[in-house]
């Protein structure tokens, strides 16, 4: 626990260090400018850290940003970053319950049939390559374009990403089972079927939640990104488009604490759910 | 499966003979006789009046699949696609399955029959995908605006060549490649840093790994604002994304080594620098892939989203989003499948590389 | 640097009231206890045990990969670490642990490498070498190609090219079946003949430890000690079949006595 108490301690320091240092040349145009000379190091500071669209906002500036469009703000309002969160976890969670049972489907399916897997497979890798976050502008107008609109659009997006750590996981893992155990379940002259429910499928699990946290973290980048062309709406990504706009860096910052805040959460609740299950199948750990 | 797919191509085949009439005007006949072979060759599998031994049967299925195949798309201009038509592709398709089907089952011994099985196999998939894209969209006369015809696509990119080329600079060889290389060796001689500090192992490691999870690609704004519109601001997003992943990997993989191997090298005392050559670097291999092949994804991801934020009007991301605008949707297929291109280049030279290096590890060896 | 000093004791290993403890979390555990030993060279000695009497700690101990909390040890008149950073011992460990990206010709060449040798006395050594475990002709497989048995006598390679005096060897043989167990030993003997090193043998097989050894250190568990120290009355030269002759039962049959009163003592 402590060295990770001292490294983030010190990021925070290296972070205010940068801070002064990266918004120094802007805040001396500033006095030049309102002709103030002599000013003294600690009010250089202070104005360093409080600047209103800093080139680095100090933490304490995302902070106060994060409590007061967080805490001070209604649920309802399009300030609320709850609001926008709630927009971005929502689509999220929707593309990787999508892209995790597609995953599932095809790790199934490859594994019960060689055909599928040695034509498939190929291509299932192949289709990480395609930077399907540059198709996102593309799949989002053209399903408005036949009517499919809001969430859904977005959800594909995810659910592209997320199906493949999945698929990936999925076939290693219903292959996981050894040679010997297999060979049991034959003995017990078991179907296809069976050997999969009472030996495959068990000893995939652990593979499951392994490709599902990185499943549900890149679920969120496609949520993020998926909301970039929709021209800034709603959702975190939004937040991120149109502080870049309007040079709100404090808001990018924020949108972007809690954009990983976030998805810290989601894998860690993958973990629990991870945890639960291998507490409940028995196996030590 | 077989008998399955022999009744499914046959009944598209006698759909093909019996209606391939005057709605298709005319290319009729030669869809019937397509659909008639078809019909027989079902037989031969679901009746069997004489038993066809394994490759004949694969030669048939290949060989009447490629020909349907073939007439379909040459009909593809003179006809109006009706029932006879959609019969005879359906047959087709059936009998492409079939025959990936016979040739996933065969188990060669020789190396090179092996081999090119591997790469056959999943590039009639391919092929196969894109026939059927190019018989729906122009069969079904599917507008261009949601989906272009593979033909499309092909003819926009050879008169486009100048446009992408410079799409393709700008975003691959500068920002993905440069970010690529910075981010990639950072990350690498940060964690061989770590590696000498075991506090700082345990400090940095489980922020290594939150940071590997959280969404960076979300720093591509701030990028932007620091280093300016060009592929300075995207290489830079592309570093961050690639870091991470790259530290994380070095790092697991430098512990990788055995205790009795770690031993050995103790009985010679050998020195730190010995032991991280001989020993723990080549142990690190796999992982530092890895590495590499997650971060060449990655790093095409960063670069293009990057150019969302603000670009000079030349780059991948950048003529996506501004096609789309315009609805030349062809374009930004073009620009797409450059992109895809690309992207399976650049994972299937580090996976070569990779096989050359790390040839003797278990995941290779077999 | 002690008593054993002088040169008419020949004694390769001195161990004095040799202890060490490892702290765990359920307290300390007495990996070895009181160890008094003394190892001549050309000797070949067998430590000899059930599992958790330390005879595989003792051994690290010689080699410096542990140090002892109490008492004294020195290899070749000097201490375990001088002794290791002068390469004076090869170690053979239980699993073959060759570099599965290296071929075995240099996988032979890694001490070979570390220790900073010109190209051409590596290679004159792994010539040599590989044809004292009868390995010539393999020289450009890579270890995965190659049986256990053929991996471990590569590793014997390995260790025999720094050249050094000692040969410490732990359970080398154990993860191989029967008769291949059977033929390496006869080998090793052979090659011992032919050297004349000193070796230091662990095992918990009785007859591979009779077969092989000119004294056999029979040790028990907790604390590790040992128990008594047999001196073998069978010929330098020997074969198989010797396995047969009832001196050579005599002697497997005081070991085992010795192992079950180390034991008993226990309960």
């Amino acid at each position: 626990m402590w060295p990770v108490i001292v490294v983030i301690t010190g990021i925070v320091v290296i972070w205010y260090g940068s801070a002064v240092m990266l918004n120094k040349p802007f805040q001396h145009d500033m006095y030049k400018r309102a002709n103030v000379e002599n000013v003294s190091f600690s009010q250089l500071l202070g104005d360093t850290l409080n600047q209103e669209r800093p080139v680095l906002p100090a933490p304490h500036q995302v902070y106060q940003e994060l409590y007061k469009t967080t805490v001070e703000k209604k649920i309802t309002s399009k300030r609320s970053l709850i609001y926008h969160s709630w927009i971005t976890l929502s689509t999220a969670l929707s593309g990787f319950v999508m892209g995790t049972l597609l995953g599932i489907l095809l790790a199934v399916g490859i594994i019960h049939n060689r055909a599928l897997d040695k034509s498939l497979m190929p291509w299932i890798i192949a289709s990480q390559t395609i930077p399907i976050l540059a198709i996102a502008p593309m799949i989002i107008v053209v399903l408005n374009a036949i009517g499919i609109q809001g969430l859904l659009p977005k959800a594909f997006i995810s659910t592209y990403l997320s199906f493949f750590p999945v698929a990936v996981g999925m076939v290693k893992g219903l292959r996981s089972p050894e040679t010997s155990h297999l060979d049991l379940m034959r003995t017990y002259n078991a179907s296809a079927w069976q050997t999969f429910w009472k030996l495959r499928l068990p000893a995939s699990l652990p593979f499951l939640f392994t490709s599902m946290k990185v499943a549900v973290a890149i679920a969120m980048v496609g949520a993020i990104v998926g909301e970039l062309p929709t021209g800034a709406v709603a959702g975190l990504g939004a937040r991120l488009l149109a502080g870049s706009y309007y040079g709100q860096t404090i808001q990018i910052w924020s949108a972007l604490v809690m954009a990983s805040v976030l998805a810290a959460c989601l894998v860690g609740l993958v973990s629990l759910g991870n945890r639960w299950v291998l507490a409940r199948m028995g196996a030590s750990a | 499966m077989t008998r399955v797919l022999a009744a499914i191509s046959g009944a598209g085949g006698l759909i093909a003979l019996l209606l391939a009439a005057a709605q298709d005007s005319t290319g009729p006949l030669a869809v019937r006789a397509f659909g008639l072979l078809v019909v027989l060759a079902a037989m031969l599998w679901l009746v069997r009046p004489v038993e066809l031994s394994k490759w004949p049967s694969t030669v048939v299925a290949g060989g009447l699949s490629t020909v349907g195949a073939v007439l379909l798309l040459s009909q593809l201009d003179s006809i109006t696609p009706a029932a006879g038509f959609w019969g005879a592709t359906v047959a087709a398709w059936a009998l492409a399955w079939l025959f990936v089907e016979r040739l996933a089952s065969i188990e060669s011994r020789r190396q090179l029959i092996a081999w090119s099985l591997r790469l056959l196999i999943p590039l009639l998939f391919g092929v196969w995908l894109l026939v059927i894209w190019e018989l729906c969209t122009r069969g079904l006369g599917v507008p261009q605006v949601l989906l272009p015809s593979p033909s499309a696509i092909g003819a926009r990119m050879v008169s486009s060549t100048a446009t992408l080329w410079a799409d393709f600079k700008q975003t691959f060889l500068h920002a993905v490649l440069i970010g690529y290389a910075l981010g990639c060796g950072s990350g690498f001689l940060i964690a061989l840093l770590i590696d000498r500090s075991p506090f700082l192992q345990r400090g940095l490691l489980p922020i290594g790994n939150l940071v590997s999870a959280l969404p960076i690609v979300g720093v591509a704004p701030i990028m932007v604002m620091w280093f300016g519109f060009d592929w300075q601001s995207k290489a830079a997003v592309v570093v961050v994304m690639t870091f991470f992943p790259m530290l994380v990997n070095t790092v697991a993989g430098l512990a990788a080594s055995g205790a009795m191997q770690r031993d050995l090298m103790q009985t010679y005392a050998a020195g730190y620098w010995q032991t991280l050559f001989k020993l723990r670097l080549p142990e690190a291999l796999p992982f530092i892939f890895n590495a590499l092949k997650i971060n060449s994804t990655l790093a095409l991801i960063g670069a293009i989203v990057a150019e969302f934020f603000g670009t000079p009007i030349v780059g991948m991301g950048f003529r996506i989003s501004t096609e789309v605008g315009r609805m030349n949707v062809d374009m930004v297929w073009a620009e797409i499948a450059m992109a895809a291109v690309a992207g399976s280049l650049f994972y299937g030279i580090v996976t070569l590389v990779e096989r050359m290096f790390t040839f003797w590890h278990p995941s290779i060896r077999n | 640097m002690g008593e054993a000093d002088s040169p008419s004791v020949a004694s390769v290993i001195e161990a004095r009231n040799l202890s060490l403890t490892f702290e765990t979390g359920d307290g300390p555990v007495h990996a070895l206890s009181d160890i008094d030993l003394s190892i001549g060279a050309g000797d070949f000695v067998s430590l000899i045990g059930p599992s958790g009497c330390g005879k595989t700690t003792l051994l690290r101990v010689i080699a410096d990969l542990e140090t002892p909390s109490d008492g004294s040890i020195t290899v070749n008149g000097v201490t375990a670490e001088q002794a290791r950073l002068a390469r004076a011992y090869g170690y053979v460990f239980q699993a073959a642990a060759l570099y599965p990206w290296r071929t075995i010709a240099r996988n032979v060449a890694l001490p070979l490498e570390v220790m900073g040798l010109p190209a051409r006395e590596r290679r004159e050594r792994i010539a040599r070498n590989l044809e004292l475990v009868n390995l010539q002709g393999f020289e450009k497989k890579y270890p995965w190609q190659l049986s256990g048995g053929m991996q471990q006598r590569a590793s014997i390679a390995r260790a025999l090219a720094v050249e050094p005096d000692l040969l410490l060897m732990d359970e080398p043989f154990g993860a191989l079946d029967e008769i291949v167990r059977d033929h390496l030993n006869e080998q090793l003997l052979q090659l011992w003949d032919k050297t004349g090193k000193t070796v230091v043998f662990v095992t918990h097989s009785i007859p591979e430890a009779v077969y092989l050894s000119t004294r056999i250190v029979v040790m028990s568990p907790r604390p590790g000690r040992i128990h008594e120290v047999i001196d073998s009355t069978l010929p330098r030269e020997r074969t198989l079949d010797i396995r047969e002759t009832p001196e050579f039962l005599d002697i497997a049959h005081r070991v085992r006595e010795g192992l079950r009163l180390g034991h008993s003592y226990d309960d």
